[in-house]
Formats: structure tokens, C-alpha cells, sequence
């Protein structure tokens, strides 16, 4: 299966946004080569703006300049972005609804060797948690490009969180991303994964593995975290009665969080989440480290098997 | 207008912003009366005298720009727009209340004239950093005026941001340092000294430019000269006195943020009244 990183989408994206409108400006924090907006870079350096090494000074900048018409796209790695600058974001961005889009790359643990320090776990826990901010994690690169490009129409913050490890391609060119719209994968009536980010092309993995035990299972890719789409969630559950979460992300306030707030609300459902379990990152390399963490394919066929045996 | 004529009118209006400033905050029972007094020319002299603005169309895409960084000073930023008629004047005696338009800090969604919703201290600059930028890659003429806390100052972002303005040779952004010497906790020097702020900000990369920030014309021709300035950013050091105007509350660390009581806001208003026309 062919991979390609979603941080790979984020640099051509930025091209075509350049074309179409005027008004894009792209910001990076001396990372522009690792985030891919050196391309916007090299096209329109008119319209990019190099911060330094300082994440705090380029988000202030951004809201800056969107209050005279920019649509502003910041780069950086997840964990600056998002924990560094979180402030910023919160008081001067979401506050005032102002018109930011986060892209940060290098998010989760598959960073991989520059280890913990790198390695963000939490950015989707602090991103929901703020009025205002749209949190999206798309599947792989053609979700990324297609959330990328959708989000300059729509007015104030968004999240887009991407990685730098090479995943399996799941859509296409043709796909089209919609804000707020959980995408079925795959059918199924025995249990449902949900899924964000890489966790995704796990989860499709672990469908057939599931299949060939005779389990039906449905795969959601839920791209958007925020707004969540709670009809498709509940229809989902509302069939299946069995849910698995995967994400490269803390079980504490990510996706797992997330399902588990709408379904105890609306239909209590019994529900596993794979997912790091209150643990930071570590060095070694992206392969070694989903394995220790427990976010394989196997990981979630094993919870899936055990949930459904509990019942 | 000649320049008497032109004083007496900017410390008319610098009074009308201390007496307000005094009224609302006495009203609320809380909010920065300290610091809101020590910008009162300042802002006076920007708002009716050196910015280009227009009440009437606050998003006019032409216009000056003023950021008040230290946004805890808004009664002072309030009472400008209120008097240059970008709202009525009795919404000023709603600060800091349930559903009024002034929160306790500068909200740009809720009131016209607004700049940059702020009051965590450090985040003005920064932005009035992309607002200058913007013009910049725009072709628009319009300047950028934010004003800085002398304790603002300890805020690494203000370091940051002073690197970006002068590496992008904004000279259509004028920062100004309200230095007044005194924040929450005591003075400046005791707390966590700034100085020497001239030195730092030049070796920083910008022009500084020093003046007494409580003499109008002074004030006034210093933003002038500011914005003659090509290939750097400008910082106005001002050196001011916390609680200008109303002698109990001068150099008094503590209304830096405690509004007066009924009585004090009498006293003061009193006393304003006493120094020339103004409001009343």
C-alpha cells in the first residue's frame, strides 16, 4: 500500500491556497523546510512570513494580521504550537474568533527519535477544550489536503493536526473533506472503531483481521473532532453496540474522550480506548514506538475481541 | 490651531479622560486606575489630535491603529473611544458589569474601535507586529501606535516581538513605553528590574526616543518625529507618573488595581475638576 506523511499535504495545499487567494499568509517558526511551507515559501515570498524560533511572537503576529483580512496559516511541530504558544491561541486567537489555521506537523509519538520533548500527546485534549477552535485529524494525505485547502472558507480558528511518518493512502484526489462530517469506511454490524489520524489505516487492518474471525466491524474515520458528528457516532453505536477508539494520542481528552462524552450522554455503550495511556513519548523509531505504546492493528483487534466476549 | 490653543485643548481632553476614568472604575468598584491615569495624555494625543480615525466607520481599512497592550489600562482606551463618539457615553459607566460591552478587559468582538482583544500582558505588541506587516504587503499607508507596560515588559513575548519588528523594519509601528515605574507588586526595580529600557530596546534594533509622557506637546511632536522614521521601528519611552492627576493616588502602588471607594471617587473628581474644564 502506498504511503505518504499528512505533513507532505500541507506544503502543496499551501500552493494551490497561494493561487487562489490573495489574501492566504503562511507563518513558520524556523521549521519551514520540516513543515513543508518552505514550497509556499519559495512561491509567494511576498506572503510568508518567517518568525524564528518563536512560537509565542508568530501566533500574536498571526492574529495581527488576520484583523486586516489575512487568512493566516501557522506552522511549527504540534507540541510547540500547541503547548508553547497555547496561550496566544487561547486569548488572542480563539478568544476573538480570528481568522488562524493551526497546521502543526510532527504530531503524536511517531515523531519518533527526537523523542519525548517532540512528541506531543495532549495538543487534541488542549485544542478541544477552547471555545471557538475547530479541531480536525485527518487519516492520511488526501484527507490532509483536501481539510487544508476546505478551511480557508471558514471563518476563525481550526486545528489540522499532521504528521511526519509516511501512512497508507485511504482516499483519493477526488475526496472531498467536509468540516463536522465522520467518513464510514467500511460496514459492519458487530462493533464499531472509531478512529482519527494514522490510527485509521490501523483500524482498517484491523477490520479484516476481525473479519476473518467472522466479526463485523464498521470503521469511522472522525476526522473532525470539533465540531463532532454526533448523528454518525450514534447511528453507529446505536448498531453496533460495541465501540473501540484508536488514536496516537492520550485516551485523556482525545477522540476516546470525546466518543465517550457523546455516547454516556446519549446511548451508553460498552466502549474500549486504545490509545497512549497517560504516558509520554520516548525515543526510538515509529514502528517500536506504536508497538509500545499499544497502537497497532493487533492492539485494537485485541480490545475489540475482548470487549465483545465481555458482552 | 496655534500650538497654546492646541495644549489647552489635548489637556482638556486628557481631563475628560481622567475624570472618566475615575468615575467608571469607581462605579465598577474594581478595575487599573493607576495605569489607566498615567496613559490619560497619551491616548488623549493619539485620539483626538494624531491618529487617523473615524468613529463613524470604526473598520475603515485605512485607519491608524492603536493597540493598548497593557489592556488592564482600558478605562482610559474606553473613555477616548467614548468621547470620540465610537459609543454613547453612559455605556461607560457599565464597566466591568454583567452584559455590558466593556469587560474588564478589551474585548474587539464587543466594542467598536477595538484593535485586538487583550489584557494577557505581552500580546500586544506581537500583534500590532502582523497589523503592521499586513500593511505593509497591502501598500496601505496607515500606522500601528501599542502601548507597553513598564512591567508589561517582563513578559519574554514583548522580546520576541521586538525582534520581528526590527528584523522586518516595521516603520509603521510606534511602540510606546508606559513607564511609570510601579506594578502589582511593588516597583518595577524591586519586583524585576527592566531597566535600562533605552539601551535595551535600541540594542534591539529600534530608534528610541524619550519624553515626558504627561507634556501634551511634547507628546505630540514626538510622534511626529516618530513617524519620520525609515527601516526601524519606533519606541517612545514615556516617562510617567502612576495616578497622575489625582494627588492621593500618584505613585500609590496600590491603585494599581484597586478602584476607588465612593468617597475617593468624589475626592478625585473634585479635585479634576478644580484643575481646568473637562468633563463633569
Amino acid at each position: 500500500m502506498e504511503k505518504k506523511a499528512t505533513r507532505q499535504a500541507y506544503g502543496e495545499a499551501l500552493l494551490e491556497l497561494g493561487e487562489r487567494y490573495p489574501n492566504v499568509v503562511v507563518l513558520d517558526a524556523d521549521l519551514a523546510k520540516s513543515t513543508t511551507s518552505i514550497k509556499f515559501a519559495k512561491a509567494f515570498p511576498e506572503r510568508f512570513v518567517e518568525c524564528g524560533v518563536a512560537e509565542q511572537s508568530m501566533m500574536g503576529t498571526a492574529a495581527g494580521l488576520a484583523t486586516a483580512g489575512k487568512i493566516c496559516y501557522t506552522g511549527s511541530f504540534a507540541i510547540f504550537a500547541t503547548q508553547r504558544a497555547l496561550e496566544m491561541v487561547r486569548n488572542v486567537i480563539a478568544y476573538s474568533n480570528l481568522n488562524v489555521k493551526f497546521c502543526p506537523t510532527h504530531a503524536g509519538i511517531t515523531v519518533g527519535a527526537d523523542g519525548s520533548s517532540h512528541q506531543t500527546v495532549e495538543d487534541i485534549a488542549l485544542m478541544r477544550a477552547i471555545p471557538n477552535m475547530r479541531v480536525v485529524v485527518p487519516a492520511d494525505y488526501f484527507e490532509a489536503k483536501a481539510a487544508i485547502k476546505a478551511v480557508a472558507e471558514i471563518e476563525g480558528p481550526v486545528f489540522i493536526r499532521l504528521g511526519r511518518l509516511p501512512v497508507p493512502l485511504i482516499f483519493d484526489e477526488h475526496y472531498e473533506f467536509k468540516l463536522g462530517r465522520a467518513v464510514k469506511l467500511k460496514e459492519g454490524k458487530d462493533v464499531t472503531i472509531f478512529a482519527i489520524g494514522l490510527m485509521v489505516g490501523e483500524s482498517l487492518e484491523a477490520a479484516t483481521t476481525l473479519a476473518e474471525e467472522g466479526i463485523e466491524t464498521e470503521v469511522i474515520d472522525v476526522s473532525t473532532l470539533k465540531p463532532l458528528d454526533t448523528e454518525v457516532i450514534l447511528g453507529s453505536a446505536a448498531k453496533t453496540h460495541a465501540v473501540v477508539t484508536a488514536e496516537e494520542h492520550s485516551i485523556i481528552g482525545g477522540l476516546g474522550s470525546a466518543i465517550a462524552e457523546c455516547l454516556s450522554e446519549n446511548l451508553p455503550t460498552p466502549m474500549r480506548r486504545v490509545g497512549i495511556k497517560d504516558r509520554f513519548g520516548l525515543s526510538g523509531a515509529p514502528e517500536e514506538l506504536l508497538k509500545h505504546y499499544g497502537l497497532t492493528s493487533e492492539d485494537i483487534v485485541r480490545e475489540a475481541k475482548d470487549l465483545l466476549q465481555r458482552d | 490651531m496655534d500650538r497654546k490653543k492646541l495644549r489647552q485643548f489635548l489637556e482638556e481632553k486628557a481631563r475628560v479622560l481622567r475624570w472618566d476614568i475615575i468615575k467608571m472604575t469607581g462605579e465598577a468598584g474594581s478595575g487599573h486606575p493607576g495605569g489607566s491615569l498615567s496613559a490619560a495624555d497619551i491616548v488623549a494625543v493619539l485620539y483626538f489630535y494624531h491618529m487617523r480615525h473615524r468613529p463613524d466607520n470604526p473598520k475603515w481599512p485605512d485607519r491608524d491603529r492603536f493597540v493598548l497592550s497593557k489592556g488592564h489600562a482600558c478605562p482610559v482606551l474606553y473613555a477616548a473611544l467614548a468621547e470620540c463618539g465610537y459609543f454613547p457615553r453612559e455605556i461607560l459607566w457599565t464597566l466591568r458589569k454583567f452584559n455590558s460591552i466593556l469587560q474588564g478587559h478589551p474585548d474587539m468582538r464587543k466594542v467598536p474601535g477595538v484593535e485586538i482583544s487583550s489584557g494577557s500582558l505581552g500580546l500586544g505588541l506581537a500583534a500590532a507586529n502582523g497589523m503592521a506587516l499586513a500593511g505593509k504587503m497591502d501598500g496601505k499607508d496607515y500606522r500601528v501606535y501599542v502601548m507597553i507596560g513598564d512591567g508589561e515588559s517582563q513578559e519574554g513575548v514583548v522580546w520576541e516581538a521586538s525582534m520581528f519588528a526590527a528584523h522586518y523594519k516595521l516603520d509603521n509601528l510606534v511602540a510606546i513605553l508606559d513607564n511609570n515605574g510601579l506594578q502589582i507588586d511593588g516597583p518595577v526595580s524591586q519586583v524585576m528590574e527592566i531597566q535600562p529600557v533605552v539601551d535595551k530596546w535600541r540594542a534591539f534594533g529600534w530608534r528610541v526616543l524619550e519624553i515626558d509622557g504627561h507634556e501634551v506637546l511634547d507628546i505630540a511632536d514626538t510622534l511626529v518625529e516618530a513617524d519620520k522614521t525609515r527601516g526601524q521601528p519606533t519606541m517612545i519611552v514615556a516617562h510617567t507618573i502612576k495616578g497622575k492627576g489625582v494627588s492621593f493616588m500618584e505613585n500609590v502602588v496600590d491603585f494599581h488595581g484597586k478602584a476607588p471607594t465612593k468617597e475617593q471617587m468624589e475626592e478625585a473628581l473634585k479635585e479634576l475638576s478644580k484643575q481646568g474644564p473637562g468633563a463633569s
